[in-house]
């Protein structure tokens, strides 16, 4: 009887660029053209009903720059899958889980704030953290870390 | 009109002592130092002893606004709203390192102290500050009051408006 990550790995492991263990937890490197493939698997064949977090990791000097990164919960084993995928600064555009997990919306909102990231086919992606009128992506590493966009005009 | 002058700085006197013993706090509680607010009010430390205890949730009936905790820039916008719908006289207490100078939050997100947005009267240092800070801070405010001018004859100039 295989293990829970490794029934994962027999079966999309060849999905993957590669697959790892990350302290204990299942990692598997995607390509973004199979995100949606392989997260329906996950979610229809091994239980991976929670669809804890998605955010990113921005590498500047890196081609391609950002890492965009995936959690699942599987309740049922306790057991945590993460997903990850690289993106490039210029293409920055990755689909949308909002067909598979209704909370996807404002988490891809979230990353689209902070990173700039474009979540295909995610009908609302206006701000939810910052404001209108926001300029840049504040997580980004060549956000100046002081640089400010008051919406209240500073008394002199 | 030397019978006047005498008069009114009785009158600033009498005044003075009314509105310091009647502190009327809104507390603008946005973070981690409304613990302490809760506690510097309640029982052990009782700001009640000082007149300023009872606090009024809404900026239309306070007088003290006390701002506790880091202000957002998205909250700026609600708080400079709340100084301006306040009546004067009114006064601002910035409670705790964020509302004083941004606190440890130098980012993009955190206005770098009220101040930017609103005149303050009384800055309270500490993450959090200590309760007896609280009320030193109280007990200053309350002599700036009682040795101010209180201008509210017909006759006297009104204060200059702050923004």
């Amino acid at each position: 009887m295989p293990t829970f990550y490794e029934a994962i790995v027999d079966r999309l492991g060849p999905r993957c660029l590669r697959t790892w263990d990350s302290h204990g937890m299942l990692v598997l490197d995607i390509d973004a053209s199979q995100l949606l493939v392989v997260v329906e698997a996950l979610k229809a064949d091994f239980g991976c009903a929670l669809f804890l977090d998605v955010t990113a990791v921005d590498y500047p000097a890196r081609q391609p720059r950002f890492d965009v990164v995936y959690h699942f919960l599987a309740p049922a084993q306790m057991q945590r899958v993460r997903l990850k995928l690289q993106v490039d600064e210029h293409a920055a555009e990755v689909p949308t889980l909002t067909g598979l997990f209704g909370s996807a919306r404002y988490m891809e909102r979230e990353v689209h704030d902070m990173y700039g990231i474009r979540f295909a086919g995610n009908a609302d992606l206006r701000p939810i953290l910052l404001y209108e009128g926001f300029e840049g992506h504040p997580l980004r590493k060549d956000y100046a870390m002081e640089h400010e966009q008051p919406i209240v005009p500073y008394r002199t | 009109m030397a019978v006047m002058d005498y008069l009114t700085t009785r009158k600033d006197d009498l005044v003075g002592w009314v509105r310091k013993f009647s502190l009327f706090p809104y507390p603008f509680v946005t973070a981690c130092c409304g613990m302490e607010f809760m506690s510097v009010s309640s029982t052990l430390y009782d700001t009640d002893r000082f007149g300023a205890a009872l606090p009024r949730f809404t900026p239309r009936q306070s007088d003290l606004l006390m701002v506790v905790g880091t202000v957002s820039h998205k909250q700026a916008q609600v708080i400079r709203k709340i100084y301006d719908q306040m009546c004067e006289p009114k006064w601002v207490m910035a409670f705790g390192a964020c509302a004083t100078s941004g606190g440890f939050y130098r980012n993009y997100a955190v206005v770098q102290g009220v101040d930017k947005v609103i005149p303050v009267d009384i800055y309270v240092p500490g993450c959090p500050p200590r309760p007896e800070m609280v009320i030193d801070a109280i007990m200053m405010l309350q002599d700036r009051i009682a040795n101010d001018k209180h201008p509210i004859l017909p006759s006297e100039q009104p204060p200059p408006e702050r923004s």
